[in-house]
């Protein structure tokens, strides 16, 4: 299945590899099968959302902040609705439940915004006003009518600066602008075997800090959505959306309907990348075809999909690395900074599933990591294409590459040599298998002629692992670090922060904040709080003040009673 | 001026569907009384080939060819309930919920075919090319098309199935991060060759030799057109792109693709991909995802490049013209290393 080049193969199966895990005497699977839907793309016919142009088509424009934060003390909209074409023109008031977070359908977070902003804007481009009419022109002039009445603000851009005592206030309901973890911590940690303890037996300390650039999703289509009244009081909305079932979720949810009256209808998507989650669209376009009685089209033109749209978010990343001579790395230690930007979005999210990843394919005994999802007044980040993954990952292999230098080895020998194995055991505290980063190295510095050692050329992922690398750390140094009061503990939150998985040796833990592998743990050292400050469960006493009332809407976790409580 | 070349590499894993589980997809698999399926499903196909991907899985757990499956998505009248297309998790997810409704129409089917042929349901097997037959003796076969139409006609049988895949949600101990994230890791490992022209700070990728671990290559041309798409992605991430490029500041944003510059055809590099298959336990027929992570190992690689051709290391994406330029003044001229 080789495609030869004068340069060599540009793509080969490695079928000799893990050979025996595998059955290729497959009817199907493993056939270059061509797509069932590419004579409809490459003839131009295969149906997109924005194929669905019924008669008298309304066209919904916004009007936008030009401000990086800033109050509002009033919205006119008189002049908007008195030019030509315009139907009708909205606000927030006009949207039943206005306010919203995506993953309040996984119970996670607290809802924090709007549809349509009423009181404050918190970036450059936050809708105030959506205006319908009969063409995109008419509509695009009469956003431009809309007139607010400003009151700017003090903004903040950058995450360290946002988190300093007396930063501007992004966010309200989150204290110091930083989302808070399991309604206790201001960031989510990490901690495995005690960094400290052992960057003092090392040879070398390398540190690092790197910079994740936001970019754009850059979809050849852009997000949008067409509602219209259906049959028997229900409304048909055609959409670009990456997720159907979040998006009616969140539908239903913003205009106080049940599902059954809203049918989607998607599937054929120019390109998302993660950029077609939001689920803004959706909403937008069936509250305007409720208003109005009429199809409505919200669609955005290419300047606000890469201003408006929600971007790749910038992150930060601190590491700190402890490494012996011999190239090992026995201690690392991440600080990470998300930026949310204005709101919430998926970032929280994101950052769970980073610190779960660290610290990346290498088994290394002693981890630590504190990362926080900080609010600036930029445009709300949300998915792209290796979500929470893709910046530590650009940060820890340039590390890697620092370490190398630094103990005077091969970058690709130095890899091979941290790498995880079937068996090891990882810092989230689950056993690897199914390994293949040692082969993946291999096989490239083949290709590449870097000649690799002959320890390093016969390591494989099936062997070396396990034993004394499966071994929890004897001692886990824990904190009370960024501790908050008032929140109540949702989703992806132990209940009362105890273990659910049994730790070999562990004794019977009254207490969350210690995680204790053996019975002989060295002693904790003396900068350790006694006991922490409250053993007792979570503070609940003033949810209702934090969480708007959801009035029945659609929750996935509820549904299927993975809610733990 | 010169043009320093340099090489860097980058080795990552990546976490396949949504973390600490809580995901599921549902499928509905059905047949027509002709013995043509239909996978109802709300999964979205992107470009990545969703539709298509699904299509072989169920033809190959129903035992038929693929052209006689077609998959419907997504029209949430029709098609069950499902997370959406994100985080790797398409092929991994929804495969798996295609596979479990495939058997339980497959089984009908069988059995409707035991019936007629006066055979047990457990000696029969499919050919893949639309007949069933007993094992170890083709000639007692009968077409699924008959079996379909015995079934829907005849023995008053629906042939259809129901299939979900849910990983039950992980939670987190706040205290350590102890978590379930995800069961199941791709792997990647990148050297890319890059030229640095000293005078300019220009950097151009001239050459990507890769290595990819999939689990299985489900669709080899769909696998290829994913890594090779993603690469290109990784590469541009390097090198070109960003909405802010003198972060945190927010004075430039670009709003089209004058301003925001991505490369061209011209630009892109030859890359030279080998795909390695260690099947996941859980995946479908052992597949993972991969989307997202054929991105990943180049970012780092092309930076851990420019410092092996002229010495400079950038921490801040992307490498821009100015930052290199800036870095090589700071250093007193270019040190190449070529140590790679």
């Amino acid at each position: 299945m080789n495609d030869m080049t004068s340069e060599g193969p540009m793509v080969e199966f490695r079928k000799d590899l893990f050979a025996d895990e595998r059955d290729d005497n497959l009817n199907e699977v493993g056939k270059p099968t061509r797509r069932q839907d590419i004579l409809g793309h490459v003839t131009g016919r295969s149906p997109f959302f924005d194929d669905h142009l019924f008669n008298g088509l309304l066209h919904m424009r916004c009007a936008r902040s030009p401000h990086h934060h800033a109050r509002i003390r009033r919205i006119d909209t008189s002049a908007a609705e008195k030019m030509p074409g315009v139907v009708r023109v909205l606000t927030g008031r006009d949207v039943p439940v206005n306010l919203n977070t995506l993953l309040s359908l996984l119970d996670f977070g607290l809802d924090d915004e709007p549809l349509l902003s009423e009181t404050k804007v918190a970036y450059i481009g936050e809708p105030v006003a959506a205006v319908i009419a009969e063409t995109e022109a008419q509509a695009r002039a009469a956003a431009s009518a809309v007139h607010v009445e400003w009151e700017v603000l003090p903004h903040v851009l950058d995450v360290e600066e946002a988190i300093k005592p007396g930063a501007p206030a992004v966010l309200d309901i989150y204290p110091n602008n930083k989302f808070v973890y399991h309604g206790k911590y201001d960031h989510q940690k990490l901690r495995y075997g005690d960094v400290d303890a052992a960057f003092r037996g090392v040879d070398h300390v390398v540190e690092g800090r790197y910079q994740m650039s936001p970019i754009e999703q850059a979809p050849i289509e852009t997000c949008g959505a067409i509602a219209a009244p259906e049959q028997n009081d229900r409304y048909v909305c055609y959409t670009s959306t990456q997720a159907l079932f979040f998006s009616l979720g969140t539908a239903a949810k913003m205009l106080k309907i049940p599902s059954s009256r809203l049918h989607f209808i998607g599937g054929t998507v120019g390109g998302g990348f993660g950029g077609k989650v939001d689920s803004i669209h959706e909403p937008l376009a069936i509250l305007g075809t409720m208003l109005t009685g009429r199809p409505v089209k919200y669609a955005w033109d290419r300047a606000e999909e890469m201003q408006v749209g929600a971007p790749r978010g910038a992150e930060r990343w601190y590491i700190t690395d402890g490494v012996m001579a011999n190239g090992r790395i026995v201690a690392r230690k991440f600080i990470g900074y998300f930026d949310a930007g204005a709101y919430t979005r998926l970032s929280s999210y994101a950052i769970i599933k980073g610190v779960g990843h660290l610290p990346g394919p290498y088994t290394i005994p002693n981890v630590y990591a504190d990362v926080f999802c900080v609010y600036t007044n930029r445009t709300p980040a949300t998915a792209m294409r290796g979500f929470g993954i893709t910046g530590v990952d650009f940060a820890i292999e340039a590390h890697m590459d620092k370490i190398a230098e630094t103990v005077g080895m091969n970058p690709i020998e130095l890899r091979i040599l941290n790498a995880y194995r079937d068996g090891d055991m990882k810092a989230h505290r689950r056993e690897a298998k199914n390994c293949a980063l040692i082969e993946c190295a291999q096989v490239v510095a083949e290709k590449a002629g870097v000649t690799l050692s002959p320890e390093f050329k016969a390591a494989t992922s099936m062997t070396g692992g396990g034993g004394a690398r499966a071994a929890l750390p004897a001692f886990t140094a824990t904190d009370e670090d960024g501790r908050v009061e008032g929140f109540a503990a949702t989703s992806y939150a132990k209940k009362s922060g105890a273990s659910s998985a049994p730790v070999p040796g562990a004794a019977p833990a009254s207490r969350p904040a210690r995680v204790q592998a053996s019975a002989q743990s060295p002693a904790r050292p003396a900068a350790q709080p006694a006991s922490p400050p409250s053993a007792a469960p979570v503070h609940t006493a003033d949810p209702a003040d934090k969480k708007p009332a959801r009035s029945g809407a659609m929750r996935f976790s509820s549904l299927s009673g993975f809610r733990r409580r | 001026m010169t043009v320093h070349k340099g090489r860097g590499f980058a080795a990552i894993n990546y976490p396949i569907g949504m973390n600490l589980g809580g995901d599921p997809s549902q499928a509905l698999v059905h047949s027509n009384p002709d013995g043509k399926f239909t996978v109802a499903l709300s999964a979205i196909d992107l470009g990545q080939g969703m539709k298509s991907v699904t299509r072989q899985i169920a033809a190959e757990t129903l035992g038929v060819p693929v052209e006689d499956v077609y998959v419907d998505t997504a029209d949430s009248d029709t098609g069950p309930h499902d997370m959406g297309s994100f985080a790797s998790r398409g092929t991994h997810r929804m495969g798996n919920a295609v596979i479990r409704a495939s058997e339980e129409a497959r089984q009908v089917m069988l059995e409707a075919a035991a019936e007629e042929l006066e055979v047990d349901a457990g000696d029969l097997v499919t050919d893949g090319k639309g007949n069933i037959h007993v094992r170890g003796a083709a000639s007692r076969s009968i077409t699924t098309m008959a079996a379909a139409q015995a079934a829907q006609f005849r023995q008053g049988r629906t042939i259809a199935g129901r299939g979900i895949f849910l990983i039950p949600l992980s939670e987190v101990d706040p205290e350590t991060g102890e978590m379930s994230p995800v069961t199941t890791f791709a792997h990647a490992a990148m050297l890319v060759t890059v030229e640095v022209d000293d005078e300019t700070g220009e950097v151009a990728v001239t050459d990507m030799q890769s290595a990819y671990e999939v689990g299985r290559a489900l669709n080899p041309k769909l696998v290829e057109q994913q890594l090779r798409g993603g690469a290109w992605m990784g590469m541009s991430h390097a090198a070109w792109e960003t909405t802010e490029p003198y972060y945190p500041t927010r004075d430039h944003r670009p709003e089209d693709f004058n301003t925001y510059i991505m490369p061209g055809p011209g630009d892109l590099a030859p890359h030279h991909i080998s795909i390695l298959e260690r099947p996941a336990a859980d995946g479908p027929y052992g597949g993972k995802g991969p989307g997202e992570m054929c991105a990943n190992p180049v970012l780092p690689a092309v930076v851990n490049a420019v410092y092996d051709a002229v010495g400079v290391r950038i921490d801040d994406l992307p490498v821009t013209p100015e930052k290199v330029l800036r870095g090589i003044q700071a250093i007193g001229g270019a040190k190449p290393r070529q140590a790679l």
